[in-house]
């Protein structure tokens, strides 16, 4: 082999490795740097139930992400796993709703999360009369989520065996009941972690949330009120400029939710893969 | 009795299934309602070609705005893709099983960090470092462009790793028997092999880094100028509507609107490009 080859070969695995090493590294310095900087700011009075001007707590901003995240997905979890169905277990090949279905949800996926929320502005808080409230950013957010339900419990359908589609029907079950007793059952796994990744997203949300759910956060919102989630609150903090520390305390909660969600996720997700196997 | 609650459920299944289109052109029925009139009453050529965005002066030209989204999009895409892309091949074609299992999960946890995040550790960590190393105030293009090339690296990744390994195994074998090294096979065979699905991943963290609003928002100063330099502030489209929609009202919040469609427009467009790329691959 000539020098240069080797000189050539040599060189590009340097370059590959160098990248690898890079994103995993950016991950880690990213993931620890906030870990670091938030946990010894992590106190008592931030979970406090009322946020005031002395005590940033970011008790209320939490508890209204768990309430806007439940309120999203009782609309986009049945909505996404009832279309999949529809999709997959009832139409035809070659069905024109199931293709127009398909585009809408791909182009559902790519718009950014502004657009929604100026969306979310102009059709739930205004046209809707239902004005900035928990309710108007959960059902922003559900629209947001719903693609992601949808592929993911497509994909789950179609990992089900037809044999136990058919055994089913051999038994005499009608194709609702199999849906509903068979089907559904066994792709559940699937589903729930499409559901996971969709409660990471909402978790995450900022930009299609601060101008439809609003910001107000002195204590707990019910659902046609105003609230400002988790990562609004971390956004408008920030932004302020004058509370550093709860900052990054906020950042720290944040980040801990999305690594549990995403693990919680894989773990749902791998589990499948070796009942399968 | 049995045969009606078949029925009616099949037709619930098909209503859910019609929400998604629902969705799309309610948005773009509401987006383009009431954004279209705003350029009208502008004038399209005031609007899309007119240098400064002063609202006090009903001054609204978002030409700086376009600019300053090519701009930090390009960065990131400069910054990405070149990343992306090798760390794609090494997960493909240079590491074992075992460290795959690590690193898979990790670039999809990359992508799960949620962008106020993103933003934060700009603000703290980037912004004070391209001051220190450049000069300037840190907040710029750069600082921006920086952060989203990480951002999309997870997007650009996810794509293109799945692509690499699609690429037949004899095209491999092939380059090998020819007496090429495994780094020649896989940069000289295999990748223009694969190059459909390269495009594709680049075009989809185009389209992310476009969208991206609140990371860039909290590191670029989002002055509504015209781009002077990467070392500059600059506004993108998205932290257009962010910035002023909290307080805008009449032509401005037109304004506002219709930099909504125009955004809207241009994914469109990104989208449109994905799918057409990876319909053909397919």
């Amino acid at each position: 082999m000539s020098k240069t080859r080797k000189i050539e070969a040599v060189l590009w695995r340097l370059l590959v490795n160098l990248a690898a090493i890079l994103t995993m590294a950016v991950l880690l310095f990213i993931v620890i740097y906030i870990l670091v900087k938030g946990i010894p700011n992590l106190s008592l009075g931030l979970f406090s139930l009322h946020y005031t001007t002395d005590n940033q707590s970011l008790m209320p901003s939490l508890l209204h992400t768990i309430e806007l995240t439940i309120m999203g997905l009782l609309l986009a979890v049945p909505l996404g796993v009832f279309a999949a169905v529809f999709m997959n277990e009832y139409a035809k090949k070659g069905s024109k709703l199931v293709a127009l279905t398909g585009i809408t949800s791909e182009t559902l996926t790519g718009i950014p999360s502004i657009v929604y929320g100026l969306f979310g502005l102009l059709f739930f808080v205004e046209a809707c009369h239902l004005r900035k409230t928990l309710i108007s950013g959960a059902l922003t957010i559900a629209i947001m989520v719903l693609p992601t339900i949808l592929r993911t419990t497509q994909e789950a359908l179609l990992a089900v065996p037809d044999t136990f589609r058919e055994a089913s029907y051999g038994l005499g079950a009608g194709k609702l009941r199999t849906v509903f007793k068979v089907i559904l059952p066994t792709a559940m796994p699937g589903i729930l972690s499409g559901i996971i990744l969709a409660i990471g997203r909402i978790v995450g949300e900022s930009a299609a949330l601060i101008y439809t759910a609003g910001t107000i956060t002195d204590k707990f919102a019910a659902p046609l009120d105003s609230g400002r989630t988790l990562a609004v609150h971390m956004y408008l903090l920030s932004n302020e400029g004058l509370y550093t520390d709860q900052a990054y305390a906020t950042a720290v909660v944040l980040l801990i939710l999305v690594l549990l969600l995403n693990l919680g996720s894989k773990a749902v997700a791998n589990r499948i893969t070796k009942e399968r196997n | 009795m049995k045969q009606a609650k078949e029925r009616i459920m099949q037709a619930v299944f098909a209503l859910c299934a019609c929400v998604s289109i629902l969705a799309v052109i309610l948005i773009c029925v509401f987006l383009f309602a009431n954004g279209i009139p705003g350029i009208a009453k502008i004038g399209p050529l005031k609007f899309f070609t007119g240098t400064t965005w002063k609202p006090g002066n009903d001054k609204y030209g978002i030409l700086p705005m376009i600019m300053g989204s090519i701009y930090v999009t390009g960065g990131a895409i400069l910054i990405g893709v070149p990343i992306g892309l090798l760390t794609a091949v090494y997960m493909a074609k240079f590491c074992n099983k075992k460290l795959y299992r690590v690193m898979k999960p990790a670039t999809e946890l990359l992508a799960g960090i949620p962008s106020v995040v993103y933003g934060f550790f700009g603000i703290k960590v980037l912004v004070p470092m391209v001051r220190q190393l450049f000069g300037g105030d840190g907040s710029s293009i750069l600082t921006a462009s920086v952060l989203l090339g990480v951002m999309i690296l997870p997007t650009i990744i996810g794509v293109i790793e799945p692509a690499i390994r699609a690429v037949p195994e004899s095209y491999y074998e092939g380059a090998l028997a020819l007496g090429a090294t495994h780094e020649r096979s896989i940069f000289s065979v295999m990748l223009p092999a694969a190059k459909s699905g390269i495009l594709a991943g680049i075009i989809l963290g185009i389209g992310r880094a476009m969208g991206e609003t609140m990371a860039v928002v909290m590191v670029c100063g989002n002055n509504p100028r015209m781009p002077a330099g990467i070392l500059k502030g600059a506004r993108t489209l998205t932290a257009n509507i962010v910035m002023d929609m909290g307080y805008a009202t009449g032509l401005h919040r037109e304004a506002l609107i219709a930099t909504g469609v125009v955004l809207f427009i241009f994914i469109l467009i990104i989208n449109l490009s994905f799918s057409v790329l990876k319909r053909r691959k397919a």
